[in-house]
């Protein structure tokens, strides 16, 4: 495992490219896609529908404006794979 | 970035072995995994350093979490974690002994072992992840499968009555007795902890879902529809006061069940110590 994964960045292969615009600034949410097993927790129990599942039902930040920073994410993910930008 | 404040989901990575390949062997969906993030997140909040806590695990899907958790660990033989925590205790009183552990690992294998723990009230805090069946070994059915359940030896529906763990942990003289889903990880990270700042025996008993097994073979949906029916069949322990027998039939209630202080193992022990060398 490398040390950009580790540190949680998300390492996006081209089939599940993040739609987020970078231009923007940092996105509120990083995904580790390496680690991450779509089990659809996130995309589930988000209350403000930021995520949308990809073609292989990982979450991509398809509504990066919406997120309140409410930590339902990634403190539900199994897998260690949502880390967050913001306090 | 803009973000010079250390983050709170940064913290769960520090606390993973560095050279362990993620991610983990749980199913996806797992609810292993929010109650290992839990376990992180209450140590950090009490600043324990990593050669402070010592983990010890059995055998199952649960207690594989010290192989991916940077703490002293130990991986024992089935049901005996509570036995080799005794004994890690018992010669090293300083350091925090977490166990983890399966409903198959505590209460069938391991059932003796742990309400003997329970009557000695020594300060361990136990995790005791139930998600109703045995996942590891195929889907058969634990102590903890309800009456009526599918698993791969009940085919039929189980007949058998089913354990309560948090009035077995009472009964048997546990000092901090709690019960929380992995739907409400934040109380789950509440409880662990106060139960690793509590001095006594802490039961924490944390349903969780399998829905490899549990939920395939009873037609409970995946991973979310489980961990949302959590969601909508928890109580919490104020309203389930007032709520009577009938109403409170197949919900789960939920938070610190029991509390109290009692003389610890380990500091009733160094008191004979004292007071025999003193007495020389």
């Amino acid at each position: 495992m490398n040390d950009s994964s580790r540190a949680g960045e998300s390492s996006s292969s081209p089939a599940t490219a993040s739609k987020y615009d970078y231009s923007q600034g940092p996105p509120p949410l990083n995904i580790n896609y390496d680690w991450c097993k779509a089990c659809n927790i996130c995309i589930a129990l988000c209350p403000k529908q930021v995520f949308e599942p990809d073609r292989e039902g990982k979450p991509l930040l398809a509504r990066p404006e919406n997120c309140t920073q409410c930590t339902i994410c990634w403190v539900h993910c199994p897998d260690f794979a949502i880390t967050s930008n913001y306090r | 970035m803009a973000t010079a404040v250390k983050q709170k989901s940064d913290v769960i990575l520090q606390y993973l072995r560095p050279h362990k390949k993620m991610p983990s062997v749980w199913c996806a969906g797992c609810g292993n995994g929010i109650i290992m993030s839990a376990i992180i997140r209450a140590v950090d909040k009490l600043g324990y350093s990593k050669d402070e806590v010592v983990m010890v695990s059995g055998i199952g899907c649960s207690s594989r979490m010290p192989i991916y958790l940077d703490f002293n660990a130990l991986h024992t033989t089935h049901g005996r974690a509570l036995g080799f925590a005794t004994g890690v205790k018992f010669a090293r009183p300083d350091l925090k002994v977490i166990v983890i552990t399966g409903d198959g690992d505590a209460l069938a294998i391991g059932g003796n072992h742990f309400i003997h723990a329970c009557r000695r009230n020594i300060d361990i805090t136990t995790i005791l992840i139930n998600n109703a069946i045995y996942g590891m070994t195929g889907g058969q059915g634990s102590p903890a499968t309800p009456s009526g359940a599918f698993s791969t030896t009940t085919p039929y529906g189980n007949v058998e009555k089913h354990f309560e763990p948090c009035e077995l942990a009472r009964a048997a003289g546990a000092t901090y007795v709690g019960r929380t889903t992995v739907y409400h990880a934040t109380q789950m990270e509440k409880m662990i902890a106060g139960g690793l700042a509590h001095s006594g025996f802490a039961f924490i008993e944390a349903i969780s879902n399998c829905q490899t097994y549990f939920g395939r073979l009873n037609r409970k949906g995946d991973a979310v529809a489980m961990i949302k029916s959590f969601k909508e069949n928890a109580v919490m322990l104020g309203k389930a006061k007032k709520m009577s027998e009938e109403e409170l039939e197949g919900k789960i209630v939920i938070g610190t069940l029991y509390r109290t202080e009692k003389t610890e193992f380990c500091d009733e022990y160094q008191r004979v110590i004292d007071s025999l060398q003193g007495g020389k």
